[in-house]
């Protein structure tokens, strides 16, 4: 693995490690899970009045292996993804993806509907869809 | 240095700014097989194409967003991706076959005919 860093002549790789380490100095309050850049999968997260909606980026995963679960709060996705298997006699010249057991966790706000949970899998994508509890949408007061 | 390995090019003219994706390369007496994490781009905002011997793998990123959504944290932060190879010589680019499943794309560049292995048989004279 050290040979690829130190003879790397990509460009754009360097670019991509540079840009992480930026994000990183400038991430002043990073998650006690360690929500950090760089994991698998990757995750966004939206949020609207009405749900929280998680994305996570986890690309060539059997969709049977994957696991969404939430305690008390907190939203655990989990999967593992299978190496490719390399024929013999050939040869692997980049090596990049991962491969192996995920987990991922990811706190959600106080105000969510644990039974309100929907989660698809589109395009190398899991996207999770957290309803918020009615009576925290907002609501308009009337004045009398 | 091996000629046969796929080297990434780093001069070509960017317009917009794309991530990188991880991609795996695995070369077999036929041909060489190239694995790109590409999650969230559908087969119709894949681009791929070929170009003397540069072969360029554009994908966008279209996810189902809900009405009024903000992004409160976000790791994936460009909507797209790119990343471009230089194919070598005894490459057939004009046979590569693709194939996009759960955001993996698979691509299948087989070498050209003259370039296949050969047995030789070694006379003893």
């Amino acid at each position: 693995m050290a040979y690829r860093p130190l003879f790397s002549r990509d460009v754009f790789a360097e670019l991509d490690r540079l840009q992480r380490e930026m994000l990183q100095s400038f991430d002043i309050s990073p998650s006690i899970r360690g929500l950090s850049r760089g994991g698998y999968p990757a995750i966004n997260v939206g949020s609207t009045p009405r749900s929280i909606e998680l994305y996570a980026f986890a690309p060539g995963v059997d969709p049977a292996s994957l696991d969404v679960q939430i305690e008390k709060g907190v939203l655990t996705v989990s999967g593992e993804r299978k190496a490719d298997s390399v024929p013999e006699k050939a040869s692997r010249h980049i090596d990049e993806r991962f491969a192996g057991r995920f987990r991922r966790v990811v706190t959600l706000p106080d105000d969510i509907d644990p039974n309100a949970v929907q989660a698809r899998y589109t395009d190398g994508v899991l996207h999770i869809s957290v309803a918020r509890r009615e009576a925290a949408q907002p609501r308009r007061i009337t004045i009398q | 240095m091996n000629d046969t390995t796929l080297a990434r090019q780093a001069s070509r003219a960017t317009t917009e700014p794309a991530l990188l994706p991880p991609v795996d390369v695995i070369e077999d007496a036929n041909g060489i097989t190239l694995l790109a994490d590409l999650p969230g781009v559908p087969k119709d905002r894949l681009n791929l194409h070929v170009e003397a011997d540069t072969l360029t793998i554009e994908g966008e990123i279209a996810l189902p967003t809900a009405d009024g959504m903000e992004a409160t944290h976000a790791e994936v932060g460009l909507p797209r991706y790119r990343r471009v190879f230089t194919l070598s010589k005894e490459l057939d680019a004009a046979k590569v076959s693709a194939e996009l499943t759960h955001g993996v794309l698979r691509l299948r560049i087989p070498k050209a005919e003259h370039a296949q292995p050969r047995r030789i048989e070694v006379r003893v004279g």
